[in-house]
């Protein structure tokens, strides 16, 4: 069989695959719908420009096959057609990063009205805080990690004594609310993410990083460690819970605080003390 | 449109002879080329088996020795990467296997690919074959280093695989070796392992600096006389430019090898922040995890070019032969080649957009990633504008070559995806980016590689490899790799994450079992078709067919050696004397399809070609 006709049958494939597939991407929950449609721009314009190339290399492995005795054209350049083809490919990536560039300074902006969420990561698993009724999150410090304050929260810190500790490795977000997510590792690289939002970020030892997002389908969410930390990496999973305002609120006030936290564990020490000595 | 092409016109070539074509007399000069201002280069014969075949100075069997060392850590990487894919198809059937195994294969399987496979293969086995032929020169300049430098990537070579039978075995840190993880318990092989993963890198490094020089500087100072850099194969571009590349970006990794092996023997912390584990505080702080990356990529990046550009300027060289056609615009390919290699160092941060380093370092990576499209795009218009009105011969060669342009652009396509930094954001870490790297740069240059041996085996043995085995070959490895690289893009969309052991029911994950498993059985005849070649070697050099001197009918210097396989100084009495670029096939009014590089002018005197 002559190659070419292999070659067209594999181009011609890869746009049926493409269009039947079963396998794409999951039904979108946050605001992020920009990057599925940059993801469908390139799709057309790189999709075309692929499709393009090899039937044009098809044509000329039909065209120009061998023959005894015919010569190939002798053109070693052409300047036109070289300055042509190198503008309207600039052309083409410039009209791809342009969305891309946009896209990327909303997700670089966070809103003001964005609720702070920090998400901590360990090998292998997830916890997580909330700010309390002053809007604003405690400091932290990894030497201050301990039972009875897992965020390693400063205890001189007013701000830190109304911090929420969700005590569970999911965690319950308001529909159509930006979410800030903060992100820290207390040992290794980690990556909070769930598909369905499609932003990720790398949690770094050592310092915080943070993305954004504005869940808007209700549901329970998968997440998933998006960046390879050890052994465990495959099993590190959490969960999210998108509600509506008055399921969300409700399962907030179910919340302790970190003040609650730790009178619950001075209690509890206490009590062990009087165990002892008995 | 006819067979015929308008020939009476005057076309520029790029001899640069000067010639009187209005009048069809000869100036007296037309083949005046310099005298050569040195003397020639002085040989060390070898004197004993050893010196001929083992501690060897000839280029050509270091390049050979090159190429076996690295087919044979390609082979071990191969099997690690069956490996995985029995875990990731048919778990049930990989029951010894534990994820500490599975991440540790994963790791060998990308640090040898990459690093002791197709870096080597490339600069060190094509490089060190094809440099001194195709220019002209006698031998490497430096060929006692050339020796010291195979040598060392053997050590090298050696002290990795030792790694697999260590306490603790290979490090499963992934290929990138991302700190703080690599050097901390909870990572397979985070004692001994990363330890003679780290020593290794190192060795190879300084060996490949011995090599680099002397591809540099033989190629900057024994030229033949006549041979310009604008009339050098591209192929020899390709690795010069490659060379360049590496020279700069190996030493950020072994400046990341020695600062994280410090991490790990003495408790430095370059990269290591406070770190708790396991309710303990480690005796670390103040270190930066994302300073690694960074010096890790700005290695990274160019090494993916290290292994591109050499793809780039053989591919080039097969298809004009075998089009019999000129490359075109060959100073736009030459152009394309250093741009690239240039640009390759401003865009190593694109591996790192959601790394958590300062995000608005994604506008100018992603701006500088896609700028490099543009001369990327130039060399694929160029390869598949030599072929229009070629004269193509649909060989295992050729063959080849098509594969890496459907490959080299599929994969280059979806690099545009992952460039553009808000698009990155949700396909990152996933399986798109496997599909993608391994498309474009794992899949294509294989290709290459295939076509050059191919290509060049005729030279390298004088016998000529069976047709029909190739074409089996051929067809096996390139269905078989495009049905399990084109698919898995979509694994990466439903947002499956790449080093994963286990997929567990994740809802939106079970729909790709499947495909897994396809993916898989495709992986496993792929693999095992690559022994096509093996068997098809074994047989031409015991009953194969005498190769011709040429049989290509191609102009570069390489095939107009003295004898074939050509012996120790190559050329014989004389060094060869270059008239012209290697790319004149099909020129108008001349005798031949082809021209050789050694013709003079004056023996072509009937042509039209004139000067540029």
């Amino acid at each position: 069989m002559h190659a070419g006709i292999i070659f067209l049958l594999v181009i011609i494939g890869s746009i049926l695959f493409h269009i039947f597939t079963p396998w794409y991407w999951t039904d979108i929950a946050s605001n992020w719908k920009g990057m599925d449609d940059t993801i469908t721009l390139t799709f057309w314009v790189g999709g075309g420009v692929f499709v393009a190339v090899c039937l044009f290399m098809i044509y000329c492995v039909f065209r120009y096959q061998h023959k005894e005795g015919r010569r190939a054209e002798y053109k070693p350049e052409d300047k036109k057609l070289e300055k042509i083809l190198t503008w309207a490919t600039t052309l083409g990536v410039a009209a791809l990063l342009a969305p891309g560039l946009i896209i990327w300074n909303q997700y670089v902006n966070v809103p003001k009205n964005a609720i702070e969420v920090d998400v901590m990561a360990w090998q292998w698993g997830w916890q997580y805080r909330l700010p309390g009724k002053d809007g604003k999150l405690g400091t932290t410090q990894v030497r201050n990690i301990a039972d009875n304050n897992p965020f390693g929260i400063n205890p001189d810190d007013p701000f830190g004594k109304d911090d929420i500790m969700v005590e569970s490795d999911v965690i319950n977000l308001e529909n159509n609310r930006p979410v800030k997510i903060l992100l820290r590792s207390v040992d290794v690289l980690h990556n909070w993410y769930v598909p369905q939002f499609r932003a990720k970020m790398d949690a770094v030892p050592g310092t915080v990083t943070f993305y954004w997002f504005e869940p808007n389908k209700v549901g329970e969410y998968e997440v998933l460690c998006a960046e390879y930390c050890g052994v465990g990496h495959y099993a590190m999973r959490g969960g999210v819970e998108v509600q509506d305002k008055a399921d969300y609120e409700a399962w907030l006030g179910e919340q302790e605080t970190f003040e609650q936290l730790s009178a619950r564990y001075e209690k509890l020490n206490v009590d062990g003390n009087k165990l002892a000595k008995k | 449109m006819s067979d015929e092409y308008d020939n009476n016109k005057s076309y520029q070539a790029q001899s640069s002879e000067v010639m009187d074509g209005s009048t069809g007399s000869v100036n007296p000069d037309i083949d005046y080329v310099r005298p050569s201002e040195v003397g020639e280069q002085e040989l060390y014969h070898p004197h004993s088996f050893i010196e001929k075949w083992i501690f060897c100075q000839d280029a050509k069997v270091i390049g050979v020795q090159y190429f076996l060392t690295a087919v044979f850590t390609g082979v071990v990487g191969l099997i690690l990467s069956w490996l995985m894919r029995l875990q990731l198809g048919f778990p049930e059937l990989a029951g010894f296997m534990t994820a500490e195994h599975y991440y540790q294969f994963v790791t060998m399987h990308g640090m040898i690919m990459v690093v002791y496979f197709l870096t080597a293969l490339f600069l060190g086995g094509f490089g060190n074959y094809l440099i001194p032929l195709m220019v002209g020169a006698r031998d490497m300049v430096f060929p006692y280093v050339n020796m010291l430098s195979f040598w060392m990537f053997f050590v090298a070579v050696a002290v990795l695989m030792a790694s697999f039978f260590v306490p603790g075995g290979p490090t499963g840190a992934g290929w990138t070796l991302y700190p703080p993880q690599t050097i901390l318990e909870g990572t397979p092989g985070a004692g001994m392992g990363i330890l003679l993963m780290l020593i290794s890198l190192s060795l190879f490094v300084i060996g490949f600096t011995m090599g680099g020089l002397n591809y540099m500087i033989t190629i900057l100072q024994a030229r033949t006389r006549g041979m310009t850099l604008m009339r050098m194969p591209l192929t020899v571009w390709g690795i010069f430019t490659a060379t360049v590349l590496a020279m700069l970006a190996f030493p950020a990794l072994l400046v990341s090898a020695i600062m994280m092996t410090l991490d790990k023997v003495l408790q430095t912390s370059f990269f290591m922040p406070t770190i708790l584990k396991a309710g303990e505080v480690l005796e670390y702080g103040g270190g930066s995890p994302i300073l690694f990356q960074h010096l890790f990529w700005f290695f990274g990046h160019p090494e993916v070019y290290i292994v591109a550009l050499p793809a780039f300027g053989i591919v080039s060289d097969l298809i004009s032969v075998h089009a019999r056609k000129n490359i075109f615009g060959y100073r736009m390919m030459v152009w394309a080649i250093v741009g690239i290699g240039a640009l390759s160092f401003f865009v190593w941060a694109h591996h790192m957009y959601v790394s958590g380093m300062n995000p608005w370092f994604g506008f100018f990576f992603a701006t500088t990633t896609l700028i490099i499209a543009v001369p990327t795009a130039m060399k694929v218009y160029n390869w598949i504008l030599t072929l229009w009105r070629g004269n193509i011969r649909i060989n295992v060669v050729m063959l080849w070559c098509l594969g890496f342009i459907v490959t080299f652009v599929n994969g280059g396509i979806t690099g545009i995806f992952l460039g553009n930094v808000s698009v990155d954001v949700p396909l990152s870490d996933t399986y798109f980016v496997i599909a993608h790297f391994h498309m474009v740069m794992g899949i294509a240059p294989l290709m290459v590689i295939m076509g050059a041996v191919y290509h060049w085996f005729p030279l390298v043995a004088g016998k000529m490899l069976d047709e029909g085995l190739g074409k089996w070959h051929f067809w096996i490895t390139f269905l078989g790799a495009y049905s399990i690289y084109f698919p898995m893009h979509y694994l990466g969309f439903i947002g499956v994450p790449r080093r994963y052991f286990e997929m567990y029911d994740s809802p939106y994950m079970t729909s790709a079992v499947g495909m897994n498993e396809f993916i898989s059985i495709a992986a496993f005849i792929v693999g095992a078709a690559q022994f096509i070649l093996i068997f098809n070697i074994i047989k031409t050099l015991k009953t194969g067919k005498k190769a011709e001197q040429n049989p290509w009918k191609a102009n570069s210097l390489e095939w107009y050696t003295s004898t074939v396989p050509p012996e120790h100084g190559n050329f014989g009495d004389r060094l060869p004397v270059v008239h012209r670029w290697p790319y004149d096939f099909s020129v108008p009014g001349a005798k031949e399809d082809y021209i050789p590089q050694t013709t003079a002018p004056s023996e072509v005197i009937h042509t039209e070609v004139e000067k540029t």
